[in-house]
């Protein structure tokens, strides 16, 4: 009997200080916000193009965070965005959910063909980053430095003057490719 | 002085050198092709701007492009001739794009501008040398193109060596090793006046011990020299690749190593080309820009290899032919070494500020590379990266995309010399890995930036639409409090006095009239729109009717509104007075009626004269008047029937 | 002109990953010999087995793995791990157990975790660990006496016999190993007394095996030879041999009371496991300071499982033990790059 008492009164007297440990721990490492939602905001590619359905990137880092929403909504961030965002949390990386836009190959700028525009400032109200110069019935044009290809300008354009164009790649921007394993029957099979 | 105590690099590794075979014969004069092709980009930096127009005539040695800033550098014709197109034309870089280049028609009469050097030269100032560096032109020559005239302006007090790199380390290359031969003289004046410049306390020639014959004429020089106040001395070291690397050379001949994101002059020290060494005597000493260069043409297909002295701007093919090289026989066509060369597509490339050598390798010479195997992880590469990396661990994180841990690992630091790969016994191309890491790296940075740049502006948007949402319920919420306040003002004074107060509704009217104007201007502007895309017959015809049609219905709201405020302010009294009418005795009743008659006339009348302005000038607002005059008639009756009815 | 289109550099050293693997093959031949020699045929028919079915088993994989078969064969990767399992394991062992090891070394060791080059552990000695744990009398009851003690030798018959057949006539021919002699009888009895057993050659000291002392000096030359060639660098072999030989004299110097260093380095697996299975590449440290530290660990506990752990010979486990050390090792032991103060220790850290 005196051992069972001795054996119960050690575990409770463990458990209490391990108890006081994790208490202590829990209040002297606390983490002040959540870092997790800025950790997710700076992998995603901050196109605040709205494609995931949220108003900006922000948004959509929150979201993940709470656990309501899936990681795959992104195609500018693309796959790799994905599998960032699914190493930082812990779980699968699924592929791009198609019902919100394709991955894009090329980053495309908005260009506006300045001869059709009419200072309607639309544009200029829905570029998410500020990136359309112009004034109420004055010409309107886009910063191509601060543009980031997120498509929202070209919907509300009255007379249809905007363009998404392919950035060209220059002899600063080249650089090599990954070199391809074409295993020895591929090789074969095409000579 | 005493000898230079040599120590090591780690790694390194022996190659077939295969330069016996261009060294047996002497420096040639290449022709003067028929054209040349000169990009206004050879060197590190901006790039040069053209400033001739195709049809000039130019002479050789004349400047045909300008160094924009600093770090940027002159280009000169290499011969005289007209200049053809300045367009885009296909240049030696390995992504095979196109660039900006001047074309010069040959003349073959090869007529020097005027030009002079420098007299006493090892007694000039410094910052005058350095000046008729950069007129001249002159980059570094020995592959990197870095603008000389940069690396001499560092201040003398900084500098205690300055090493001369003659180890040409590459193999196949010799074109540095024919020029010390025939021309150490002109080189040993070259390191002086960079000497003259710089003022270091030693001086020291890094030479490979390959190159014995060009060992002997460069301490012939020296000897030769009045006095060596500068101290050059020629240092023999051992034969490895690749001990001609910067980085590597200065560990070699004095055991320092170059800081992490720094430059040799970081550690007193100048590294300089002996190529270049030659290029700065031609400038100061006799004023020669830089316009052509040794270069080593070799390969199996080539049936007389040799070095050429080469005007800038030659294209490969041209220079190929004068080494009768087979290019059926040619399966890879290399700008450079066979451990750093750039491969050619195709030989119209021309010969830049940076060309050492041309290498047209046969098949059997340069086999196809093999298939890649898995890696084994021997460490065969590690033993061999002269920059002490593990450049096993880089090309597993590169293969795997994982740029992260490539940069912590130091792959920044590679020099991309192809020991790694030369060595591999599985044949991973391990320097393409690395490439492809870098430039992903770096568009990862620059795509960084701009993301930031993006969230930035997008906060600054959020803030201010914040901002001025807040901005207008701050104002509706004073107008609110100020026109309830007005109305308790209006409420007392009405108790005291039952004047009432005009000036509100006239602001109105001529803030209304103003937006009258303006809708008016803009119902012009897309009448005039319309009447163009009708006569181009354009799709947006429609679009442009139904704007038309908005902006009519708005005007016609506002000139509605327009006259009712009109009319409210001509008649404030109608509504006070049907409150105090109450307090009216009965014999101002008539009065009254009469005053209202007489109101009512001039106002029908003041609406009639408006409808008949707006009649002549056939304005839109016709209707909204017509409308008015009339209402106005009708109050007139109206008024008149109540004063006979009270008269009676 | 159809030119290439390549990075550079554009030569390379003439050879590839089979050349390597060939010579070493080759390097194994001396130890090969003095075995045959010393202990009959066992081995020779031992090596056919695991080659058999270590080219069988890589061929069927690779062909599920839609992988060149052919090419990948020619690496003769498979063919050295059947080898050096085969001189690891008893030369008269059943010759189901020689599938067995081998049929895990490859499928299970080497192509479920990737394949050449992927491998965490040497799948040689996972093979080996395997079958001495599973199936400890065959393992323990098969190591043969050296034919100079027996009357009329082992011929080829018997041999293949004793392996595939019948082991009715096992213990006509099997006898301890020297180690597992001395380990077992070490404080019961004396140096000398214990090396009056015929295994060993004299009673005088140093103490040495009968044919135990060729073998291992065989598998020493081949090493060497292929030291000469490049094949790897001096670090893991001169750290092992070097802390094997430091703890033994230290601690065990007394030969009454613990297993004389002679008998550590020339009788066992001790040369063989030195320069065939602890230098192997795929799962060994790979930095210089990082070789000499798993050498180190390998040589230590080789000595340690021998003297005070139930094995007689200790090498697989003291590889397979390192192995799991070697990426952190690695990690830990970065040279300093050029140009850098400090080298860099462990991966990369998130920011």
């Amino acid at each position: 009997m005196n051992i069972i008492l001795i054996a119960i009164g050690a575990l409770v007297v463990l458990a209490l200080v391990f108890g006081a440990i994790l208490g202590f721990a829990a209040i002297r490492f606390k983490v002040e916000g959540n870092p997790i939602v800025d950790q997710l905001d700076a992998l995603l590619p901050q196109t605040q193009c709205g494609q995931c359905s949220y108003p900006g990137c922000r948004p959509y880092a929150e979201a993940i965070a709470q656990g309501d929403e899936k990681i795959n909504k992104c195609p500018p961030g693309g796959e790799s965005t994905i599998n960032a965002i699914a190493d930082l949390l812990g779980v699968d990386p699924e592929p791009l959910d198609a019902e919100h836009g394709e991955e894009k190959d090329v980053k495309l700028l908005a260009v506006i063909r300045e001869d059709e525009c009419i200072g309607c400032t639309k544009c200029i109200q829905a570029c998410p980053v500020d990136a359309i110069l112009g004034a109420a019935k004055q010409m309107h044009t886009v910063i191509a430095k601060e543009c980031t290809g997120c498509d929202l300008c070209v919907e509300p354009c009255p007379v249809d003057c905007i363009d998404m164009v392919p950035v060209e790649q220059t002899m600063q921007t080249w650089h090599w490719e990954k070199p391809s394993q074409i295993i020895a029957t591929d090789k074969v099979k095409a000579a | 002085m005493k000898p230079i105590q040599l120590h090591d690099f780690s790694g390194g590794i022996h190659p077939n050198e295969n330069k016996i075979q261009s060294t047996t014969l002497e420096i040639l004069d290449a022709k003067i092709p028929e054209k040349l092709i000169l990009p206004i980009a050879q060197h590190i930096g901006a790039p040069s701007k053209p400033i001739v127009n195709p049809g000039d005539i130019v002479l050789k040695g004349q400047l045909i492009a300008q160094g924009e800033d600093f770090v940027s550098c002159n280009l000169h014709a290499p011969t005289s001739g007209v200049i053809g197109d300045i367009t885009q034309k296909s240049v030696p870089h390995q992504s095979n794009m196109a660039a900006l280049c001047i074309e010069i028609i040959t003349d073959g009469k090869d007529k020097w501008v005027k030009h002079q050097g420098v007299e006493n030269y090892l007694q000039a100032d410094a910052s005058q040398l350095i000046e008729k560096i950069q007129q001249a032109g002159i980059t570094g020559l020995g592959g990197a193109g870095f603008p000389t005239h940069v690396k001499a302006s560092i201040p003398a007090s900084k500098i205690d060596t300055l090493i001369i790199n003659a180890a040409e380390c590459e193999p196949y290359i010799t074109a540095d090793d024919l020029l010390m031969r025939e021309h150490a003289h002109e080189i040993i004046q070259g390191i002086e006046i960079l000497c003259q410049i710089l003022k270091p306390k030693q001086c020291i020639i890094g030479i490979e011990n390959n190159k014995p014959q060009a060992i002997e004429t460069l301490q012939n020089s020296i000897s030769s020299l009045a006095n060596n106040s500068h101290h050059i001395q020629v240092a023999s070291i051992p034969t490895k690749y690749p001990s001609g690397g910067e980085k590597q050379l200065i560990q070699i001949l004095t055991g320092n190593e170059v800081p992490n994101g720094g430059l040799p002059a970081d550690i007193g020290i100048v590294l300089q080309n002996v190529g270049t060494a030659y290029a700065i005597y031609q400038a100061i000493a006799k004023g020669e820009p830089l316009i052509s260069r040794i270069t080593t043409v070799t390969g199996d297909a080539c049936d007389q290899p040799r070095n050429f002295r080469v005007l800038l701007g030659t294209q490969v093919k041209d220079l190929l032919t004068q080494a009768n090289t087979n290019l059926k026989k040619t399966s890879r066509l290399i700008m450079g070494g066979p451990m750093m060369g750039v491969t050619l597509q195709d030989a119209e490339v021309p010969v830049v500020k940076t060309t050492n050598c041309i290498i047209a390798a046969s098949k059997h010479e340069l086999p196809n590379p093999a298939m890649e195997q898995a890696c084994i992880r021997c460490g065969m590469c590690t033993q061999a990266c002269p920059a002490q990396l593990l450049p096993q661990q880089l090309y597993w994180f590169a293969k795997s995309s994982n740029l992260d841990q490539a940069k912590a690992h130091n792959i920044g630091d590679c020099i991309e010399c192809g020991a790694c790969s030369y060595v591999c016994p599985s044949n991973i191309p391990l320097v393409q890995y690395y490439r492809f890491a870098k430039g992903e790296i770096k568009q990862a940075h620059a795509d960084k930036i701009k993301s930031d740049g993006a969230k930035k502006r997008f906060d600054t948007r959020t803030a201010r639409l914040e901002r001025e949402i807040a901005e207008k319920e701050a104002k509706r919420k004073a107008r609110a409090e100020a026109a309830a306040k007005k109305q308790a003002d209006k409420k007392a004074e009405l108790a005291k006095n039952p004047a009432p107060s005009e000036p509100a509704p006239q602001v109105d009217i001529e803030a209304l009239q103003k937006k009258l104007d303006a809708t008016k201007m803009a119902i012009e502007k897309s009448k005039a729109k319309l009447a163009e895309a009708q006569a181009t017959n354009s799709a947006k015809v429609e679009l442009l009717q139904g704007a038309l049609e908005k902006a009519q219905a708005k005007m016609k709201d506002i000139a509605l509104t327009i006259s009712q405020a009109k009319k409210d302010a001509k008649s404030p009294a109608g509504t006070n007075t049907e409150k105090s009418s109450v307090k009216v005795e009965a014999t101002d009743v008539i009065e009254g009626l009469k005053q209202k008659v007489l109101a009512a006339k001039t106002r029908m009348e003041k609406a009639q004269e408006r409808l008949n302005m707006a009649k002549e000038q056939n304005l839109d607002t016709v209707d909204a008047l017509q409308l008015g005059v009339n209402k106005q008639k009708e109050k007139l009756d109206a008024a008149q029937k109540n004063l006979e009815e009270a008269a009676q | 002109m159809k030119l290439l289109n390549i990075s550079s550099p554009h030569t390379s050293r003439p050879g590839n990953t089979g050349n390597v693997m060939r010579r070493v093959i080759l390097a194994t031949i001396p130890g090969i010999l003095a075995l045959t020699y010393f202990f009959g045929p066992g081995h020779l028919i031992q090596i056919a087995i695991a080659a058999s079915v270590a080219l069988g088993c890589e061929a069927s994989i690779l062909r599920l793995r839609n992988k060149p078969v052919m090419f990948n064969l020619l690496d003769y990767s498979a063919l050295l791990t059947a080898i050096l399992l085969a001189l690891s394991l008893p030369p008269y062992a059943p010759f189901w157990v020689t599938i067995v090891a081998t049929a895990f070394s490859i499928i299970v060791a080497k192509h479920l975790y990737g394949g050449l080059g992927q491998n965490p552990f040497n799948p040689a000695m996972v093979g080996f660990a395997l079958v001495l744990v599973s199936f400890p009398v065959a393992m323990t009851t098969s190591w043969s006496a050296p034919t100079e003690l027996l009357e009329n030798g082992i011929s080829f018959s018997q041999a293949l016999e004793l392996i595939f057949a019948s082991r009715e006539h096992i213990d006509a021919i099997t006898m301890a190993t020297p180690l597992d002699v001395y380990k077992h009888q070490v404080g019961i009895e004396t140096a000398s007394e214990i090396l009056t057993n015929p295994i060993f050659t004299d009673t005088s000291s140093p103490a040495t095996a009968t044919g135990w002392i060729w073998v291992n000096l065989g598998f020493l030359l081949g090493g060497i030879i292929m030291l000469s060639r490049g094949i790897f660098t001096w670090h893991i072999p001169v750290s092992l041999l070097g802390t094997l030989t430091l703890l033994s004299l230290l601690i065990g110097w007394d030969n009454d009371q613990y297993v004389p260093l002679s008998l550590h380095m020339l009788a066992g697996a001790t040369m063989l496991g030195t320069f065939f299975i602890a230098t192997d590449p795929v799962t060994a440290s790979t930095t210089p300071l990082g070789k000499i530290i798993y050498g180190a660990g390998i040589g230590s506990l080789i000595y340690v499982i021998r003297t005070w752990g139930s094995y007689p010979d200790a090498v697989a486990f003291a590889v397979l033990l390192m192995n799991f050390a070697a990426p952190f090792i690695d990690q830990y032991t970065q040279p300093r790059t050029y140009g850098h103060t400090k080298a860099v220790r462990g991966l990369a850290k998130k920011d």
